[in-house]
């Protein structure tokens, strides 16, 4: 009850955020859902964060990604599936919420396939039977379809880059992921913590591991893009915003979202 | 004799000014980053010293990227506020700093499988290049598109690599204008930041 008290008050501090922001910003930047660029919030704070982050990347996360990627590339690329495929439940319920219901569909076989015959999202035999990953959806991209500005951006411990407008999402993203809901109430229906088949650990257990997945895959592009910037900072906030709103066109080609008019004056 | 002689020479001599006046790569966006692609692969297989790697690839990246367009792109608005000495200075600071991190980027990559799929026209100035990085046992597979500038169409030029629909002069010109605002606005700290990581 008081994490839910807890959530909700969340939400609100962001949700006021958000509108303060829209309030003080031009009105032509507030009409793009797709907006790449983002005011900070606070910056100190969230160099501070990242600073911080960084140094937990360096200490905990990347020892582990790498622990992981020495693990035989079978048990790599079934444990990815299987996170991926029980990803996909909140895929599903942001494709409804979208109204994107052609998503949805292909959302929901490939789980139901993958599931039953790719033995629980191990393998992916719903590729091989021509239903392809459309792309993974969240509730801060569903908030961006439906006309949401991005708000101003920060960086949040642990959890990293995000917008007033993805903070929400990321509260809203507990209540609309089904595995959350069913290893958080049967919990409480069990009235104990830890119940061994669906205890609320089991969402984070499966939040870690996913997470851990996606460094192991990212460790040399991370590296690189460290090596090679001259504000580090800046570079991962760039890369976040493109990729935000990359996702909520839902689009693969950067022509779609990239302001053209500084190419345009230069002419050699 | 003498006649065929000067026949002769004017023969080579327009071969030789023929060879100058266009590019030694395709004309033909698509073909011209297979070919690039090729090229920069071969330096990367062979078993050569880092330092050798880096100066073949920096010679590539002369003859295939329009850096100086680059630079003033990623200089944003603040381009505006240089004056000429100070525009000729970031010129070459900006030459010497994209060629070090481009070959330093490419050189993580000891044998890369590049497959070029398509183009799509944009405009006449521009076409965008797609291709796929394959995937290795520790790296997923990446999409990568190439936008080429084709104003001078016997001479394409690469303007930006767009590595999962991010791109990368975005992000470059997105961390320069931060390092600009974090000194209030003066372009010539940038300068002194190039200057520090082209010497470390």
């Amino acid at each position: 009850m008081i994490r839910k008290i807890l959530y909700i008050a969340i939400f609100a501090m962001f949700f006021q955020a958000n509108t303060a922001n829209a309030g003080s910003t031009g009105s032509e930047d507030l009409k793009s859902p797709t907006k790449i660029t983002a005011d900070e919030c606070f910056e100190g704070f969230s160099r501070a964060m990242f600073t911080f982050n960084h140094g937990l990347d360096k200490a905990v996360f990347k020892p582990v990604a790498k622990g992981y990627r020495a693990l035989p590339v079978p048990i790599r690329r079934g444990t990815g599936n299987a996170m991926d495929n029980l990803r996909s439940l909140l895929t599903l319920s942001n494709n409804l919420l979208q109204g994107d219901f052609s998503a949805a569909g292909n959302t929901a076989g490939r789980f139901a396939i993958n599931t039953t015959v790719g033995i629980l999202g191990i393998f992916d035999p719903a590729s091989a039977l021509g239903l392809k990953e459309k792309g993974k959806e969240d509730f801060g991209q569903t908030l961006g379809v439906w006309g949401a500005d991005p708000g101003c951006y920060f960086v949040l411990p642990i959890l990293g880059p995000t917008t007033a407008r993805d903070a929400i999402g990321k509260v809203g993203n507990v209540f609309l992921d089904p595995v959350f809901q069913i290893t958080h109430n049967t919990e409480i229906d069990n009235g104990v913590i830890g119940n061994s088949t669906y205890s609320e650990h089991n969402y984070y257990y499966y939040r870690t591991t996913s997470a851990v997945d996606f460094r192991a895959k990212n460790i040399e592009s991370f590296d690189s893009l460290e090596k090679n910037s001259i504000d580090f900072y800046a570079s991962l906030k760039s890369l976040y915003l493109q990729n935000r709103s990359k996702k909520i066109l839902n689009t693969e080609s950067k022509v779609d979202t990239q302001d053209d008019s500084d190419w345009e004056e230069i002419e050699n | 004799m003498k006649k065929k002689f000067f026949i002769f020479v004017f023969f080579i001599f327009s071969i030789f000014l023929f060879q100058n006046s266009v590019s030694a790569y395709s004309s033909d966006p698509k073909q011209f980053i297979q070919e690039v692609v090729d090229e920069a692969k071969k330096i990367l297989v062979a078993s050569n010293s880092k330092e050798n790697r880096e100066k073949e690839l920096s010679a590539i990246a002369l003859k295939v990227a329009d850096i100086k367009g680059i630079g003033l792109y990623t200089l944003g608005g603040y381009r505006k506020e240089l004056n000429e000495k100070q525009l000729k200075e970031y010129d070459t600071l900006f030459e010497k700093y994209f060629l070090k991190s481009f070959t330093s980027r490419l050189s993580d990559y000891s044998d890369p499988k590049i497959e070029v799929l398509s183009a799509d026209v944009k405009n006449e100035k521009y076409t965008i290049v797609k291709s796929l990085l394959l995937a290795t046992d520790k790296k997923p597979e990446v999409k990568i598109d190439w936008r080429v500038y084709t104003k001078n169409q016997n001479k394409p030029l690469i303007r930006d690599l767009i590595v999962e629909g991010l791109s990368l002069a975005r992000t470059q010109k997105e961390e320069f204008a931060s390092v600009i605002e974090s000194n209030n606005g003066d372009v010539t700290k940038l300068f002194d930041t190039l200057r520090k990581f082209i010497d470390k």
